[in-house]
């Protein structure tokens, strides 16, 4: 399956070995794992999401990707419900015949699924919980993908 | 009827995560203004819209989005997946 919403853990080294078994001949594999960060005391974090929604906004995002990179193959995989700190949050896997399209693509993908897929995260600490504020910096890499900037 | 769905702290402020509304508006923005009128919460909620994003359908949206034959309207803030 190329996108997985879900509450359950992934193990990501199975993952990637999953990935690269399927697509025998691509060429370059990369992949991206996002991990619930345990600075500042953060203990856990709660991460919302649209059902439904969700699952759309990325399969058109992959699809983008699929075609702009002409890629062999994609993954995304992200979490939702209570994540402690270490655990992986989501994970993008590409395919391509060379790896500067497998950079690139996994690279998009990631801009896109922080700021147009719809999550949204909270942060449990020692001193109470906060929703994480979207940055400017992450729009700003979107606009790295926009049509006159390729 | 339209479905509105709430997310996040806009949810936590609304003290709801959905709700059916029987609403005549026209577009986002005129709902809005309708929700606000609901409770102090809602009212809060929808303080600043600068901070609000809108899905009609469970696709992105303006506020300026007309309704006409909408189902499902959202409001949630700017995502932070990854």
């Amino acid at each position: 399956m190329e996108v997985r919403v879900g509450p359950e853990a992934f193990d990501p080294g199975a993952e990637l070995s999953a990935f690269v078994a399927g697509v025998a001949g691509a060429g370059a594999v990369v992949s991206f794992t996002g991990v619930v960060r345990g600075d500042g005391g953060l203990e856990a974090m709660e991460i919302e999401h649209y059902p439904g929604m969700t699952e759309a906004a990325i399969a058109g995002m992959v699809d983008q990707a699929r075609h702009r990179f002409g890629l062999v193959a994609v993954r995304v995989l992200h979490r939702h419900g209570r994540l402690a700190a270490g655990e992986p949050i989501m994970m993008v896997l590409t395919a391509a015949p060379h790896r500067r399209a497998a950079f690139d693509a996994a690279d998009f993908l990631m801009d896109y699924l922080k700021s147009r897929a719809p999550f949204w995260k909270k942060e449990l600490g020692p001193g109470g919980s906060a929703w994480v504020a979207a940055k400017d910096e992450d729009e700003e890499s979107l606009d790295r993908w926009a049509p006159d900037r390729a | 009827m339209i479905h509105v769905l709430y997310f996040a702290w806009l949810r936590e402020r609304a003290g709801t995560s959905r709700e059916s509304v029987e609403t005549r508006a026209p577009t986002v923005s005129a709902l809005v203004e309708e929700l606000r009128a609901r409770s102090e919460g809602h009212a809060l909620a929808f303080s600043d819209l600068r901070a609000v994003r809108v899905a009609v359908d469970q696709k992105l949206a303006s506020f300026e989005a007309p309704l006409d034959g909408a189902r499902e309207v959202a409001f949630f803030p700017p995502m932070t997946g990854g």
